[in-house]
Parts: structure tokens; sequence; C-alpha cells
């Protein structure tokens, strides 16, 4: 019988069109635990690699026949060795080609809706990782917000597009990945814009992200809105593009809020991410369509696998936008905070420049999910 | 060594070297030269895989061999590990 290799592209086919997929995940029992592919139909079996030298045997009865199986561990050796000892006793089954790296590192782009005048936007679900990227395309010309490090995607993308990307905006400095911004506008040639109050340590240069600025894309002019939108960070800004998506950055998410401490300082903010959520988002339209720059758990996921939904459904049925007493809210946004990302420090350091890791030492620092809400 | 443990000096019977490997070659190895050792000799274990920091105490405690120390030097995590 056979192994045969599975990308990362294919398993997130399979999240996205909800099919089955049984995951024997050979990692320890903490990396398992900590981060793992999430599916809506999958099963799981985790059994390190090095409990399984001596043979196979005593899982085998848990494979199931009826659905793929596929073998993973962190980088892809052990899975392949785990996946041919399988085989061997008869079973056909699958590795995953570059294990949890190429998982975490694997970008699904999904048209979100069209634009006024033959626009389009995309949104760039990074499954592994839960990071969300935009585009906004109108007529040659392209916008990025929170562009993860795979600069390349976004590239070819929009050749693929026949697009030029002119601007690239984070809407905040962030502290869970390694933010791709300041390479793509190097190597594009396009602005990279920075909310100054995040920004205050950067060692490069960035055009000011300020409030209220619009910047019109293509000939059609379609619009892209700042809104400063503080309380993950100081500088956290949000963007309103055509008139008709709210892009939230970690303020907001579709089933939980941003948390307010991973820059250190959740006592001081926690009354600015109250005003953005409880103020000045409830000042703008609800048909808006909310596109967060997260998702944390796989329920979050629409069934064409855009995650996104409108700013009236969110404000009724997001909790975080529902704790009408303000003490309750400091209390759950400052206390019993869930475990920070790892390496979120450097993180941090890598997005303001002051440090260059290797592109193993960025993998590295990325593992693991992204952590970034309150429930 | 801590004076108050009694002993004097870890004696490794052996040093295998699976610096470059990635994994699961440092664990195999690994497995294979602990199963040619006595019950309380040590096998000191040269690796430069960072995985090797989370799966070898894993895999020695579920096979029930314990570390007893290990060191970080130059990007080299040595293992001592005494076969149970």
């Amino acid at each position: 019988m056979a192994f045969i290799k599975m990308t990362a592209a294919q398993v997130a086919r399979k999240v996205i069109e909800n099919q089955k997929l049984f995951i024997l995940d050979v990692r320890n029992r903490d990396a398992y635990e900590d981060w793992k592919i999430e599916g809506h139909n999958f099963d799981y079996l985790n059994v390190p690699y090095f409990d399984l030298l001596d043979g196979v045997e005593e899982i085998l009865a848990k494979l199931p026949t009826d659905r793929d199986v596929l073998v993973v561990c962190a980088k892809e050796g052990s899975s392949l060795m785990i996946a041919e000892m399988i085989s061997e006793e008869g079973r056909d089954v699958f590795y995953l080609e570059g294990g949890m790296d190429s998982w975490s590192s694997y970008l699904e782009p999904i048209k979100v809706g069209n634009l006024t005048g033959g626009g389009e936007l995309y949104q760039f679900v990074r499954l592994g990782k839960g990071c969300l990227s935009y585009m906004v395309i109108s007529e040659g010309e392209a916008a990025i917000v929170d562009a993860v490090r795979f600069t390349d995607v976004f590239i070819n993308f929009a050749k693929e597009k026949n697009v030029e990307i002119k601007y690239v905006f984070d809407t905040h400095l962030h502290a869970d990945h390694i933010s791709g911004g300041r390479q793509l506008a190097q190597a594009t040639g396009a602005a990279y814009y920075l909310p100054p109050k995040d920004a205050e340590e950067v060692v490069f240069d960035y055009t000011p992200l300020e409030d209220g600025l619009i910047v019109k894309i293509g000939a059609s002019q379609i619009e892209v809105d700042a809104l400063y939108s503080p309380g993950h960070t100081i500088g956290s800004t949000s963007f309103i593009v055509d008139r008709k998506y709210l892009l939230t950055g970690d303020i907001l998410f579709i089933d939980s809020i941003g948390r307010p401490d991973l820059a250190g300082l959740a006592e001081d903010w926690v009354g600015d991410l109250r005003k953005t959520l409880y103020r000045r988002y409830r000042e703008l339209t609800e048909d808006l369509i909310v596109l967060p720059a997260h998702f944390m758990i796989i329920d979050e996921l629409n069934e064409d696998g855009t995650v996104a939904k409108s700013l009236g459904d969110l404000f009724l049925e997001n909790h975080g936008l529902n704790i009408h007493d303000e003490d309750e809210f400091r209390h759950i946004v400052t206390d019993n905070l869930p475990p920070q990302p790892n390496s979120y420090q450097q993180i941090r350091q890598v997005n303001m420049g002051k440090i260059n890791p290797s592109n193993d030492e960025q993998t590295e620092m990325e593992i693991g999910p992204n952590r970034c809400a309150v429930r | 060594m801590d004076p108050l443990k009694g002993e004097f000096k870890m004696e490794s019977i052996k040093i295998l070297d699976v610096k470059g490997m990635s994994c699961p070659m440092p664990i195999v190895r690994t497995k294979k030269e602990m199963d040619t050792l006595h019950s309380g000799e040590i096998l000191e274990v040269h690796a430069t895989d960072r995985g090797s920091l989370a799966d070898m105490p894993a895999w020695a405690n579920a096979a029930g061999h314990t570390i007893v120390d290990q060191k970080e030097e130059a990007n080299v995590i040595k293992f001592f590990i005494k076969k149970a």
C-alpha cells in the first residue's frame, strides 16, 4: 500500500468544503494540545512518533478506513516515517508535506465581494495561524491590508490580476505574527502606512496612517477610509472600504474582541477599547460587513471559507459587544486573559525592524495559535 | 555536579553525535543507541534540532529513562540520559 503526499492547499480545501479527514498527529502531546489543524469534520488521534518507533500495530485499529488518514508532524520527517510504517502494514495513508510549518504558512485567497466599478475585495485566509489579510483591487491598482510575511503570495496574486500594488497598510503593530508590510512595500515600491502611535520605536521609514485619511484606489476611486479605533494597541486603526466593508484589525472579531495587553498596557487601554467598541463603532451603519484581521476558532468561518459578518449581527451576537457594565468589561478584558501568543515580544521587535531573524527563526517564532482575542 | 547529592561526576559511557540531523532522526538514533546500553549507564547526546528540546525529554519519560542533565553550548543541545 502507498503513502502519499498531501499539501497544505489540499488540506485547506478539506477545511473549507467541510470534508472528512482523520488526522494522526505524531507531535508530542504539548505541541498537539497547544495547536493543531482544525476542521469542522476532522477527527484526531495524537500519538507521538517516538512512541511508535517499535511499530504501529497498536494504533492500526484506531485508523478509520472510510476516509483519508493524514499523518502530521512539525516539519514532515516524522510523519513520513510513520506513514511509511503504516503503509507497510497494508494501509493507504497520507502525510502532510512540510508539516505544521507549511500549514502555518499557507494562505487561501477567497473573494469576499465586488466593489464599485468592477473592483474586487479578497480575503487571504491563513488557516493554520488564523491570520486574515486583504487585497482591494480596482482598475489596475491594489491596496493590501495586514499582509503576513509571505509576500510572494500577494505579489503573484497581483500579477495574476494584472494590478499594481500601490498601498500597503498595517492596522496596528502586530504581536502575534510577523508583518509582511514593509517587505511588500519595498518589493513593489508601494507606500507603507503604519499608525504613528504604534510606530514610535520603529527603525525604518513609513507613511503615517492618520485618522480620517482617505486613499482612492484605481480610476473608479474606491475609497479606503481610515478610522482611528484604539484599544488592542494605542494606534489601532480600522478601514472602511467602498462604504461597505469595515476592516477591524484586531479590535473586533466575529466571536470575540481584541485584548488590550499585548503591548503591555492593558489597564491604560481598556478605556480606549471600550470607547471604540461601544461608541465609535456604534456610530457606523450596521450594514457594514466586518472583516477582522484574525479568527480564533473554525466556527468563525462562513460556508465559503470567508470570515465576515455584518456589524449589526455582531452587535446582537458578539458577547464582547454586549457587556453593558463598564466594570465588568474592564474585568473581562484585563483579568484572566488567555496566555499570550508565543514569542510575542520578539515578534513585536521584528515588526519594529529592531531584529532581523532568518526565515527559519521567523517560522519558529510564529508556531502556535494567534491568541489575540478575549472571549 | 551538586556535591550534596553525593555523586562525583556524571560519567557518560558514550557520546552520540546527531548534530545536523532533523526530526525524527535524533530520537531514532538515540533509541537505537540506548538499546545497546546497560541499565544505569548514561548516554550523552549532542543535537542541534530545536525540536529535540521538547521531544527528547518526552520520549525519555515515556521510555522510562531519566535525563540527568541537559545543557546548551553554542547552539548544541546536550542531553545526559540514564538508561532505565
